[in-house]
């Protein structure tokens, strides 16, 4: 997946860029900015679906958590553990990967899922969400899961985390970049404010964040509860580069993580536009869905409308 | 005792000198470098000091991510702001990820003056101690502040250190030995035990002093780690004297007194009484003045110790 990391000219690591048999200096690979697209758009689909099945497994099985926003952010999930960043799940301590620290840390279970079907640890194990003894806390928790590079699940705090170690990188002339997610809720919390301020001022370009606008929150529309739209502008006043996309398509997807790596002295915000529940019939939109297990029944139907989606996937391949 | 000096100079100081031994030290400061003596690290080390502004949140959340990428940050603000306004982030950002951030909090307590209550910060002790994992350290003097910052560094986890505002008598020699978790006796008694933390312990020791005069022989002991405590040095003093008094400059719950007593109540029950700040919030005032108010000088803990073995 993640080939192109940075200048290497070692051919054996690109070999799958290229006809088998193909040794040489690897001009490709040369700038990580340049990476070479390796799933998809099919395939990525193909994968976030797997991902919702997780959250939906996950949630069933715990009787307990927050599927509607693990749903809305499943494809930026996917594309940042499959395309995106710079990890290997063999190796999850390596000091030069990419971080992401998932500040909405209440959608845990879209992490998880994404970082099972990543390899990172066995799918089945997404049963054990939330249950005594378990390494998948109810809010992610890097005591307890490798893999994960920051706690969280206190909205606003996950995007500091993810300024200091932007910084740290920085100190340390590394070229690892990172990655946080927001709700876009979650933006109500001042902290959030602070971070970009700071991000902004200590000109953090290795630094993207990703705000999930999928216009809900527990008590209602974002824009009921205590509207914190104009997000873009809000953003852009903290002197980030801003770029609107739909969440929820993996072109968008794949122009915004480029445009934001070419984007220097200035950290980036990702105004995703997101469907909450993206997935499931019964959940898409609805505010009700926010924190709420489906039980048996409704999981059969959840697992249902998966399987529909993967035969039209696989009747465009 | 002759010379006085501020711990948060100290703080500043080992800072500094600390700095080439650490390389992955780097100092976090929320617009107070100047209070807070971090500006003597940031002279020294502009590429290695960060100022996150007036934001305490952010602070304690870029400090864990610092830390979470291998550096060993120190932030910085008052004591009020790093254990009370910033209280939530150090629990969920720092405490529960059990993160490599050493807390450098200055200004605490009554001793801070003028400024009056609204930054008197009587509370820290009892909050950082509530943390599960969290060392929290209260150093008494020049050399068990400077001690601190590099036991600090040394130890792998968060780790709070509380240095106060105004100069206080040196009590120790510099080539004094410490250790994280160890209290130490400054002066056998029989009598009493006057277990002391922070500014408090040179007053114990004078008040000690008054009371040899009356009759009366004072074991006093320095707690400079609050968490863990060394419950062994406390219930062998108990043991001997029967009778444990503690001086803190916080409030009487939560702090010093509260885990003495905890300790004694469990495993030793002892006559006991508590030194500090009772229920009401602080005023204005020089911090002398205060100090003396409030009986946290040698008279004052003399004056408690006297009426507790009345």
């Amino acid at each position: 997946m993640s080939v192109a990391e940075g200048f290497f000219p070692d051919a054996i690591r690109c070999i799958d860029l290229f006809t088998a048999g193909v040794y040489g200096y690897c001009n490709l690979c040369m700038f990580r900015d340049e990476k070479e697209v390796t799933m998809n758009n099919l395939e990525l689909q193909k994968t976030a679906n797997e991902v919702r099945k997780g959250i939906i497994i996950g949630t069933h099985a715990a009787g307990a958590g927050h599927p509607g926003g693990s749903l809305s952010a499943a494809d930026i999930f996917t594309y940042l553990y499959f395309e995106e960043m710079n990890i290997d799940p063999q190796n999850p301590k390596d000091p030069d990967r990419d971080r992401f620290v998932l500040s909405k840390g209440h959608t845990a279970p879209g992490l998880y899922s994404a970082m099972a079907n990543r390899g990172y640890f066995p799918v089945e194990e997404l049963e054990t969400l939330r249950k005594v003894g378990a390494r998948l806390q109810g809010h992610p928790s890097m005591q307890y899961l490798p893999g994960l590079d920051m706690s969280s699940g206190s909205l606003g705090q996950g995007i500091s985390a993810a300024c200091g170690m932007a910084l740290g990188g920085k100190l340390d002339n590394k070229d690892f970049r990172v990655y946080t997610l927001l709700g876009d809720g979650e933006i109500e919390e001042g902290q959030v404010w602070e971070a970009a301020m700071f991000a902004a001022a200590k000109k953090l370009d290795n630094l993207v964040v990703i705000v999930d606008n999928n216009n809900l929150q527990i008590d209602g529309t974002i824009e009921e509860v205590n509207s914190p739209y104009p997000i873009d502008k809000k953003f852009e006043a903290f002197n980030f580069h801003v770029i609107n996309i739909n969440g929820n398509d993996f072109d968008d997807l794949r122009k915004a993580f480029a445009e934001a790596k070419a984007t220097k002295g200035v950290p980036t915000a990702i105004i995703a536009k997101t469907v909450k529940g993206k997935g499931v019939s019964f959940m898409e939109n609805q505010v009700g869905w926010h924190g709420k297990a489906p039980n048996d029944e409704q999981f059969a139907t959840a697992m249902e409308d998966l399987a529909k989606i993967d035969k039209a996937l696989e009747a465009q391949a | 005792m002759a010379d006085k000096i501020a711990t948060r100079v100290s703080y500043g100081n080992a800072l500094k000198d600390l700095a080439e031994q650490y390389p992955d030290l780097v100092v976090l400061d929320a617009d107070l470098a100047g209070a807070t003596q971090t500006g003597i690290f940031k002279k020294a080390y502009p590429d290695r000091f960060f100022d996150c502004g007036i934001a305490e949140c952010n602070l304690m959340g870029v400090s864990a991510g610092l830390a979470a990428v291998g550096k060993i940050p120190f932030a910085s603000t008052f004591a009020m702001f790093a254990a009370g306004r910033a209280f939530e982030q150090v629990r969920n950002s720092i405490a529960y990820p059990h993160l490599n951030v050493k807390i450098g909090a200055t200004h605490a307590g009554i001793s801070v003056g003028e400024d009056g209550a609204s930054h008197q910060c009587l509370e820290d002790l009892a909050l950082m101690r509530e943390l599960p994992g969290m060392v929290v350290m209260n150093p008494a003097d020049d050399t068990e502040a400077r001690w601190a910052v590099k036991a600090a560094l040394d130890h792998e986890g968060p780790v709070y250190i509380r240095f106060g505002r105004a100069a206080v008598p040196v009590v120790y020699s510099p080539d004094t030995k410490f250790e994280i978790g160890k209290g130490s006796i400054l002066r056998e008694g029989k009598d009493v035990t006057i277990v002391a933390t922070g500014i408090l312990v040179a007053a114990a020791l004078e008040a000690a002093e008054k009371l040899a005069a009356d009759g009366i022989d004072a074991e006093v002991i320095n707690i400079c780690t609050i968490k863990p405590l060394d419950e062994d040095i406390i219930l062998k003093s108990a043991a001997k004297t029967g009778k444990v008094i503690t001086a803190e400059e916080h409030f009487i719950t939560g702090g010093l007194g509260s885990a003495v007593a905890e300790v004694l109540s469990e495993k030793l029950p002892t006559k006991m009484a508590r030194i500090g700040v009772r229920d009401r919030f602080g005023e204005s005032g020089s911090a002398a003045a205060l100090i003396k108010k409030y009986g946290l000088d040698g008279d004052g803990v003399y004056a408690s110790v006297k009426e507790f073995l009345a």
